[in-house]
């Protein structure tokens, strides 16, 4: 099975987020950048399907420069080649333009038998790429997969939907977005960390995807503003010491009349 | 993942695969040692279900190329063992002993059939081993050691007794050190099982809890030629051993501050006393506070330069020393001030201070005493030699 995965850079979850100067990006100075979380989920699954049989996986990722640690990190885990697509500073969280830049890359790599994603990136929590580059690939695709099945041309997909689990079959190729669940990512280990440095990155321009970047970036959505979350006020304490029962009354109404939640 | 203190910016010295096996290790650690440590260190318990994992990760001679393994550099070795070391000391043990103190000799001294047969094993996991230096009448000056291999037929016979021995009632195979007829030092590969050789735990640690320290007993323990280290001649070749493993404990114990450091430095943030100030915002805890924050930044650059120099060959023992001392000193000193800091909490095991404070007493110790590292800088110095060994 030839594969690829598509592996976003965002900034490690454990990161303080402050706004940029113009007021709709983050700073980001001092962010260290990961491989999406969800992401991971779908390049293990990919390698292991490599493992269990036999096959080849791509891992791809449209960014700037800090995105070929991403791809390295990707290399190290077990993927077998990486390819780069430059640029994406103006489409920074335009998930159409991301999507119709890696659409362009799969079908100019061609050849792979399944594409996977994660079911969304982390910090944007859109849940699109994936989806839209299976449109624009004119491809099947199931979206928050937490099992697969592979046999005769086929996937079996199984993905958790209210209340059950939904089972669909779809034919290969197909984009299939990874869910958390799905499996355990391993670590890289040290020795793949070292193999990952010497490995050549592939990497291509939106231009030599024949797109055009700055007509991408104006297109589709864009980012007005960002606002971080309001400060947590300080709570309230009710003195329950003297009369407990007038205390219970009043944090009754409370909850009833100012938090709304009884 | 944790963020690391980092005044100087000395993250600009490391490079990028450095930082990767750092924060790869890190991740590991907080993931997957910092859940149940407490827990395995207060049951006095190693947490072995964890060797396989070390293993699949490339822990066990990691800074070495032979045989595959991942040949990282001496920093990016370095930097695995504070990360372990950050989780706790025993576990940082665990990995030094098998690297610097099994793998090394063998590398170093050993035959290739002794290679052959143990460098994938313990790189895998699928063999533990210890190292049998110390015993119950010599520590600091093991030249005096009573452990002899005389010889008999083609083979050697070995009786003696090491005591203080990491990984010792774990291990499947110990090199053991013992004068022969002659008073010279070689080294031996003794198995598991092997007729008259026994391991003894020792009980009642207060210290490195989550690691295993055994007593070894020899007694007329046969061996074939073929388990003597062919290339190791005279102390010297324990004490090559020692430097390696000396390297890495001075990576090892700045995990340990940076930990306990952290702890104090939230803690002080949150805890609140007199005018409802935090702590943190009184002079006194600052000065603490300021205290590691200085020191830890100083050891970083010193065991940088120290991988740096090991790298280019030029490492000798002496900087060894001088950075093990240190490393080990300021940690300590970190974890006793953060001790204060935390107050009654500073002795419990909900925080981690304690735990790393009862073990830095053991890395204080081990692996050459703080005023024996004093003594090696001493010389070199004074040109006098302070703790010659006096006639036996
Ligand atoms: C948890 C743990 C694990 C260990 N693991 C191993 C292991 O895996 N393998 C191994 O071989 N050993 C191991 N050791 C042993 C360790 O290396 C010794 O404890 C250490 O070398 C000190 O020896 P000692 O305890 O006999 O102390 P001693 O040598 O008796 O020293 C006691 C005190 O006297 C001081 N002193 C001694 N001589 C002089 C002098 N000439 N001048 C000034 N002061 C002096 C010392 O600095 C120290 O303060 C371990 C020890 C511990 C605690």
């Amino acid at each position: 099975m030839r594969s690829c995965v598509l592996l976003a850079c965002v900034p490690d979850t454990a990161s303080v987020i402050k706004l940029g100067a113009a007021g709709n990006r983050i700073d980001e100075a001092g962010i260290k950048w990961v491989i999406s979380p969800y992401d991971e989920f779908a390049l293990e699954e990919a390698v292991r399907i490599k493992e269990a049989g036999s096959g080849h996986v791509t891992v791809i990722s449209y960014g700037p420069d800090r995105v070929q640690a991403t791809l390295r990190d990707g290399l190290a885990r077990g993927a077998d080649a990486a390819v780069q697509v430059t640029g994406g500073e103006t489409t920074f969280g335009n998930a159409l333009a991301i999507a119709r830049v890696l659409a362009a890359a799969i079908r100019k790599l061609g050849g792979f038998d399944l594409v996977w994603a994660g079911v969304k990136g982390v910090g944007s929590d859109n849940s699109l790429v994936g989806a839209m580059v299976a449109e624009l690939c004119d491809l099947p695709h199931v979206s928050g997969v937490l099992k697969a099945e592979f046999g005769g041309g086929k996937v079996v997909a199984h993905r958790e939907v209210d209340g059950g689990m939904e089972v669909i079959e779809a034919p290969l190729p197909c984009v299939l977005t990874a869910q958390k669940g799905l499996n355990e990512p391993r670590y890289p280990s040290l020795k793949g960390i070292m193999a990952s440095k010497k490995a050549a990155i592939q990497t291509m321009s939106v231009a030599d995807l024949g797109l055009d970047e700055a007509a991408l970036a104006g297109a589709g959505c864009r980012w007005r503003s960002l606002a971080l979350p309001p400060a947590k006020g300080g709570g309230m304490i009710l003195n329950g010491e003297t009369d407990p029962a007038a205390a219970a009354r009043e944090l009754a109404r409370l909850l009833r009349e100012q938090a709304k939640v009884i | 993942m944790t963020e690391h203190l980092d005044l100087l910016r000395l993250d600009e010295l490391l490079s990028e695969d450095e930082k990767t096996v750092r924060d790869m290790v890190g991740r590991w650690v907080d993931e997957r040692v910092l859940p149940g440590i407490e827990q395995w260190a207060y049951e006095g318990r190693f947490p072995r279900e964890l060797i396989p994992e070390m293993a699949e990760l490339g822990l066990f001679g990691a800074s070495y190329s032979d045989y595959g393994l991942p040949g990282v550099s001496s920093v990016a070795y370095g930097l695995v063992l504070q990360e372990l070391e950050r989780g706790d000391s025993g576990l940082r043990s665990f990995v030094s002993v098998q690297s610097a103190l099994v793998m090394y000799p063998i590398l170093r001294f050993g035959s290739s059939e002794q290679k052959d047969r143990w460098i994938p094993a313990l790189a895998e996991g699928r063999a533990i081993g210890c190292f049998g230096l110390t015993e119950p009448d010599f520590g600091s000056n093991p030249a005096g050691m009573r452990t002899r291999a005389r010889r008999r037929g083609e083979g050697w016979v070995l009786s003696g007794e090491k005591a203080w021995i990491t990984n010792g009632n774990l291990a499947d195979l110990a090199v053991v050190w013992a004068k022969d007829d002659e008073g010279e030092v070689r080294g031996f590969l003794v198995e598991r099982g092997t007729p008259g050789f026994s391991v003894v735990e020792h009980k009642g640690k207060y210290s490195l809890r989550a690691s295993v320290t055994s007593q070894l007993v020899l007694e007329d323990v046969e061996l074939p030629d073929a388990a003597r280290l062919p290339a190791a001649h005279g102390l010297k070749a324990p004490l090559a051993c020692l430097t390696q493993a000396r390297y890495g404990i001075a990576w090892g114990t700045l995990g340990a501050a940076m930990a306990v450091f952290r702890t104090a430095l939230d803690y002080a943030r949150i805890r609140v006393q007199f005018g409802g100030k935090p702590i943190a915002a009184h002079q006194m805890v600052q000065e603490k506070l300021v205290w590691m924050a200085n020191e830890i930044t100083k050891a970083q650059l010193v065991v940088w330069r120290l991988g740096r120099l090991k790298d280019e060959g030029t490492l000798t023992h002496v900087q060894v020393s001088l950075g093990k001392r240190n490393s080990c000193w300021m940690a300590r000193e970190c974890a006793r001030l953060a001790r204060e800091i935390l107050g009654a909490n500073g002795i419990v095991n909900e925080y981690p201070v304690m735990r790393h404070l009862m073990n830095l007493e053991s890395v204080f110790t081990y692996e050459g005493t703080h005023d024996i590292h004093t003594l090696v800088l001493g010389k070199h110095l004074t040109g006098f030699g302070a703790f010659e060994p006096g006639p036996e």
